[in-house]
């Protein structure tokens, strides 16, 4: 019988998304653990604004650590409160999101707590009392299943992989003042340039508008924004290699193996012929449309819906009747 | 000054992965090895520190058999001034693969260890700040590009569609990612001059593995998909579909 320890991150000052799916999943394994899950919140004054609201998604109880020098995360800083809790509670697993924050301070903590670290889990269970997840390996182009042998099971979910299943619990929210030393930090933020307001990330995005090598030329992105913005919010931008290679977008964008791994519902693939690292990561999202004009495209193979055609007339349209269609529902 | 870059060799992201006979490891026949692709960039911006600073070295290491050594000649064609082979076989558990790096290093004087920000084939982007926290250096993750002033690198981040600029004290880990600079094309030169660089082998310090693979399966095929049909005339059949049957939109 253990407990389970859901660490919950604060976006732009709020809490939300993959939170959700955090505490929801953490419910989950602590029941098959025989135990009950707890949340975790670490920010500046006000950190538990919201938090009650993960009492909606099994949160047994709801910590939330208030301190001015967390309020923009710190590695180290929320890397030592966090642990501190962790030696405290005695838990059989541990998890986080692995988003851009989750990523960077995981593995400090596995390293911290002494304790191996499974990254990006798309499945979870406990089998005989052991936390046994499943993670895409090679992007995506297979999955491993692996046991951990090592209490607690420090796992990061991958976002948008687990639903957040709500199941009411007491959720009591208490604040507590950590105990931190900002001056022995040795990594200091100097300077945030934000994405503009509202933009999500493309590991994060419920949809994705990506675009290739058949938009000809970066000034033809206006055509995808505009489909990005019919399709509401939460939607991400994406790109190929070959457009990020050439210098058309950023990095940030990519998705394929040498870029980030997704798995939204919806994958917009434009002008993407759909190379073998590219279709890694994104082969996982619930339904793909894929627009090109080669009929013998590989995306074709793996797309739901495909059509075949110049993306510069088929583009507007589609952004026209989807804005349509949202506009009268 | 001394930089480290330590880097992985994994199968080229063009490669078909399959699963062999025992359920449990990948099918290596034919597969076509590499460096790392986000290794290629740590071991760029290492070699670009050296000549900015105009002294100084790069030095390799891995943690793998016999037959990374092709890829430490690899980045000795780069440019790289010295590799270490530590022989042993890496695993799924990055903490042990942590660990053996740590044995080896922790001494190290170097101010900078760079390591790419993930492999392309475990992608478990862990190893880097694991090592950090092991060896009591500092860590920034995901670093684009940095420059050196005095005791500190100045770094900048991607991060959730924005950037940062972050400053670390030194010595320091960082992990590199795709940035401005493009891994340079080793020369004919390079390439013969690697040849007779440095490249030591020992037996690594090995760690107990507790992450144990259970089973690895190839992705579930997607189920065939359809041509709605040509031309922006499709479009509304299109947007039908993905109401009425996908739900998603």
């Amino acid at each position: 019988m253990a407990d389970v320890l859901a660490f919950v991150e604060r976006r732009i000052g709020r809490i939300g998304g993959s939170a959700f799916e955090v505490v929801a999943t953490a419910s989950r394994v602590a029941r098959a653990m025989g135990g009950s899950a707890h949340a975790l919140v670490l920010g500046g004054a006000g950190a538990s604004a919201g938090a009650a609201e993960l009492a909606h998604f099994g949160a047994v109880t709801i910590a939330v650590g208030e301190h001015d020098a967390l309020s923009e995360y710190s590695p180290e800083g929320y890397a030592s409160v966090i642990v501190e809790l962790v030696r405290q509670g005695g838990y059989g697993a541990v998890l986080l999101s692995a988003t851009a924050l989750g990523r960077d301070l995981a593995p400090r903590l596995a390293a911290l707590l002494d304790v191996p670290l499974a990254t990006d889990a798309t499945g979870i269970e406990v089998v005989e009392g052991r936390v046994r997840i499943e993670r895409p390996i090679y992007s995506g182009k297979a999955f491993a299943q692996l046991d951990l042998d090592a209490t607690p099971a420090l796992v990061s979910i991958r976002p948008n992989a687990f639903p957040a299943m709500e199941s009411a619990a007491a959720g009591a929210v208490s604040t507590f003042t950590p105990q931190v030393d900002p001056s022995a930090w040795r990594v200091r933020v100097l300077e945030r340039k934000g994405a503009a307001e509202g933009a999500v990330d493309v590991s994060e995005a419920t949809v994705i508008v990506s675009g290739g090598r058949g938009m000809k030329d970066p000034s033809n992105w206006h055509l995808l924004e505009a489909l990005r913005d019919a399709l509401g919010t939460g939607v991400a931008l994406g790109a190929s290699r070959a457009v990020v290679d050439a210098g058309w977008r950023s990095h940030a964008e990519q998705v394929g193996q040498t870029g980030k791994t997704v798995a939204p519902k919806l994958y917009v693939a434009v002008g993407i012929s759909g190379a073998i690292q590219h279709l890694a990561g994104m082969r996982t999202a619930k339904t793909i449309v894929a627009i090109n004009r080669d009929a013998d495209a590989p995306i074709f193979a793996v797309a739901d819906y495909g059509i075949v055609g110049d993306l510069f007339e088929i583009l507007p349209r589609l952004s026209a009747e989807i804005a349509a269609l949202k506009a009268g529902s | 000054m001394r930089t480290i870059v330590c880097l992985k060799r994994v199968p080229d992201t063009e490669t078909r992965i399959r699963v062999d006979a025992s359920g449990v490891r990948i099918d290596t026949a034919g597969v076509k090895y590499v460096v790392s692709p986000y290794d290629e960039y740590a071991i760029e911006l290492a070699l670009r520190a050296k000549e900015g600073a105009g002294l100084g070295e790069v030095d390799l290491v891995t943690f793998g058999d016999a037959s990374a050594q092709e890829a430490l000649r690899k980045g000795l064609a780069m440019g790289a001034d010295s590799a270490l082979l530590l022989v042993g076989e890496p695993d799924m558990d990055g903490l042990a693969t942590a660990k053996t790096l740590a044995s080896e290093l922790k001494e190290s004087d170097a101010p900078l260890i760079l390591f790419g920000a993930k492999a392309a084939d475990d992608d478990q982007q862990q190893v880097g700040p694991m090592f950090a926290v092991l060896t009591g250096r500092a860590c920034v993750t995901g670093v684009s590009t940095f420059t050196l002033e005095g005791d500190k690198a100045i770094c900048h981040r991607e991060v959730e569609g924005g950037t940062e600029v972050v400053e670390v004290g030194l010595p320091a880990v960082l992990t590199i990612t795709k940035g401005p600079h493009d891994p340079r094309i080793a020369s004919l030169k390079g390439i013969m001059a690697a040849k007779k660089k440095p490249l030591v082998e020992k037996a690594a310090q090995l760690h107990p593995s507790r992450m144990r693979v259970h089973a690895l399966r190839e992705p579930a095929a997607r189920p065939a998909g359809r041509i709605v049909g040509q031309g922006p005339d499709a479009v509304p059949e299109l947007v039908r579909l993905l109401r009425e049957e996908a739900k998603a939109i």
